[in-house]
């Protein structure tokens, strides 16, 4: 069975499918500094981030999970765009991302400096309201997991 | 009843009774096939509830004016109605509850509490819904008892040593599910019934997923207590079934205490009610078992025996069908007449949820997750399936279009090849 017409699609964007098929950063550091768990208790996904932090700066990502593709894409392109980033910015990334889900209406102006860079492919979740939490399962972990970190 | 052909409704042509798949959803049909989660209603069941609220409608029980006494009176007959179908002579011994957790969770605080104690065994197959498997745990925490689990062979029937083995424990209960909601494996209730009983135990069957869909005789089946919902079968919701042997029941305490459930109230002391009302505390779903009684007579029109041929007509054609999809891999029984329609399956990597989504975009109705078998996803190792269900108004096209979805979404997600 064929159907010629090629695919493309609002939500399933060949990048989110292209992290969810070829995750980077998929693995335990042994170097972390910080892991933690996540979990959607609705869905069952589950993200475990590690973060190496040296001089208030995430140097090494890693992250094993099971889950939907928008939840395992979102936590690969999560480790791609933090990886090398202050704490600082990796809150500010993270909490622009978040706006830009949750926000009803428009689209939010990412603020002065943030560059949001390949993360913007999720902006499709938008539109499937029951599927936002999976792509910021990853990202609330990862919030978490630096809450304490000042 | 309305006739669709030649004087009794025909599978054939149920599909035009149910209005709701007379639509386009997003520019699809609806292809519904989630009926093993909550079934759709036909028009009939739907009018006899219109009707009855329309004419008939009054709280049930004492009423001394016209109204009050045609609701009773419908009410009474809608369970000698319900019973008929089941083939239950002692029509007080069929309860009308909420649905299957309702009846499950009363027999746990009823026969439960009275029949087992520190140390008592309750065996029940991993394969059980959350409904059939909480209600005891929790029992079992309370009283100190334990649960004995019976495994199931890696094609969803259930392991033979381990069935052995539970029984050999001569438990006080066992407790299973006519048919599994995931696999969609017909346990064979007669005989597990007649060696629990041989054990010594009492048994309780869920047949949330067997009365829709399996010819029905209470004393052929030869359980203790049969319960069910019937949302599944093509009733409203909030209402359910217990039926239980009298002799059980009648020694059984009060679940609900209330009104309409007493003999007589003292300040200091009540005593119950006979056989049914005892169980029935409070004003209950009247027009749901109305709408219940309704469905049954639908059921009972296209046949029970048509029904099961349509299903294994529908089982037949969806397997051949999937099989045509590289990387499909269904879970269950292979044998079709030891299986249901609930077709449960997983395809290459795509997760459930995003196959459901997929899906659902091409209007073709599924669910996807643990199907409320937690216990059972963590033995096959999986976080979820995919489930397709079918029932009376399902036809080939409905396979057709869920196959078609499918290749659509396997050509999506199989379009990346990742750099080595
Ligand atoms: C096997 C089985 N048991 C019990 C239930 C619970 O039924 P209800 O939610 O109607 O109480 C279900 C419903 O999904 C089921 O499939």
């Amino acid at each position: 069975m064929s159907h010629p017409e090629a695919i493309s699609d609002d939500l399933y964007r060949e990048i989110i499918l292209d992290h969810y098929t070829c995750p980077r950063h998929k693995g335990h550091l042994e170097t972390a500094t910080h892991r933690l768990e996540g979990v959607n208790p609705s869905c069952g996904d589950m993200v475990e981030l590690d973060l190496e932090v040296r001089d208030g700066r995430v140097v090494e990502v890693g992250f094993v999970g099971e889950g939907c593709s928008i939840s395992m894409a979102s936590a690969s392109m999560l480790a791609e765009s933090v990886r090398g980033q202050t704490l600082d910015q990796v809150r500010l990334l993270a909490d622009t991302f978040k706006a830009r889900l949750l926000t009803k209406g428009g689209i939010p102006e990412p603020p002065e400096g943030v560059d949001i860079g390949e993360l913007e492919a999720l902006d499709g979740v938008r539109a499937y309201p029951v599927r936002i939490k999976c792509a910021l399962l990853a990202w609330n972990t990862l919030l978490e997991a630096i809450e304490n970190e000042r | 009843m309305e006739i669709s052909v030649q004087g009794r409704p025909s599978i054939q042509a149920a599909r035009q009774d149910f209005p709701i798949l007379d639509q386009e959803i997003g520019g699809h049909p609806v292809t519904f096939l989630d009926s093993a989660s909550s079934a759709q209603k036909p028009r009939q069941v739907m009018q006899a509830v219109r009707s009855f609220e329309e004419t008939s409608y009054a709280n049930i029980h004492r009423g001394l004016y016209w109204l009050s006494e045609e609701a009773t009176r419908l009410y009474e007959e809608a369970r000698e109605t319900v019973a008929g179908f089941l083939g239950v002579e002692d029509v007080p011994t069929l309860l009308f509850t909420r649905g299957t957790t309702e009846s499950l969770n009363l027999l746990a605080y009823t026969w439960g509490e009275r029949n087992l104690g520190e140390g008592d065994e309750i065996a029940l197959p991993v394969m059980e819904h959350h409904s059939n498997l909480v209600p005891w745990q929790q029992l079992a925490f309370r009283k100190g008892a334990r649960l004995r689990w019976i495994e199931i062979n890696p094609d969803g029937t259930l392991d033979q040593d381990s069935l052995a083995a539970a029984l050999d424990r001569r438990p006080k209960l066992f407790t299973f599910t006519w048919v599994s909601n995931v696999f969609g494996t017909i346990n064979p209730v007669r005989e597990l019934a007649d060696r629990a009983h041989a054990a010594g135990a009492t048994v309780i069957l869920d047949g949330a997923q067997g009365v829709p869909h399996l010819p029905t005789r209470v004393e052929d089946l030869g359980v203790d207590f049969l319960a069910f919902s019937g949302h599944k079968m093509l009733a409203p919701t909030g209402i359910g079934v217990l039926w239980g042997r009298r002799e059980l029941l009648e020694t059984m305490p009060p679940f609900h205490y209330g009104g309409s459930m007493i003999s007589t109230v003292r300040r200091d002391r009540s005593s119950w009610d006979v056989l049914p009302n005892r169980f029935e505390a409070g004003t209950p779903n009247i027009s749901g078992a109305i709408g219940l009684a309704a469905a049954c007579r639908y059921l009972d029109a296209l046949g029970m025996e048509a029904v099961r041929d349509h299903d294994q007509d529908l089982l037949a054609y969806a397997f051949e069908q999937l099989a045509s999809l590289e990387g499909l891999e269904v879970f269950g029984p292979e044998d079709l007449a030891g299986r249901s329609c609930v077709v449960s399956f997983r395809f290459r990597n795509i997760h459930p949820h995003d196959l459901a989504t997929l899906l659902a975009r091409e209007g073709v109705c599924v669910r996807a997750g643990h199907h409320c078998c937690q216990p059972l996803m963590r033995e096959i190792g999986m976080m979820g399936t995919t489930r397709a269900s079918f029932y009376v108004y399902n036809n080939r096209e409905d396979v057709d279009r869920l196959v078609q979805a499918l290749d659509k979404a396997g050509r999506l997600f199989s379009g990346v090849k990742c750099k080595p």
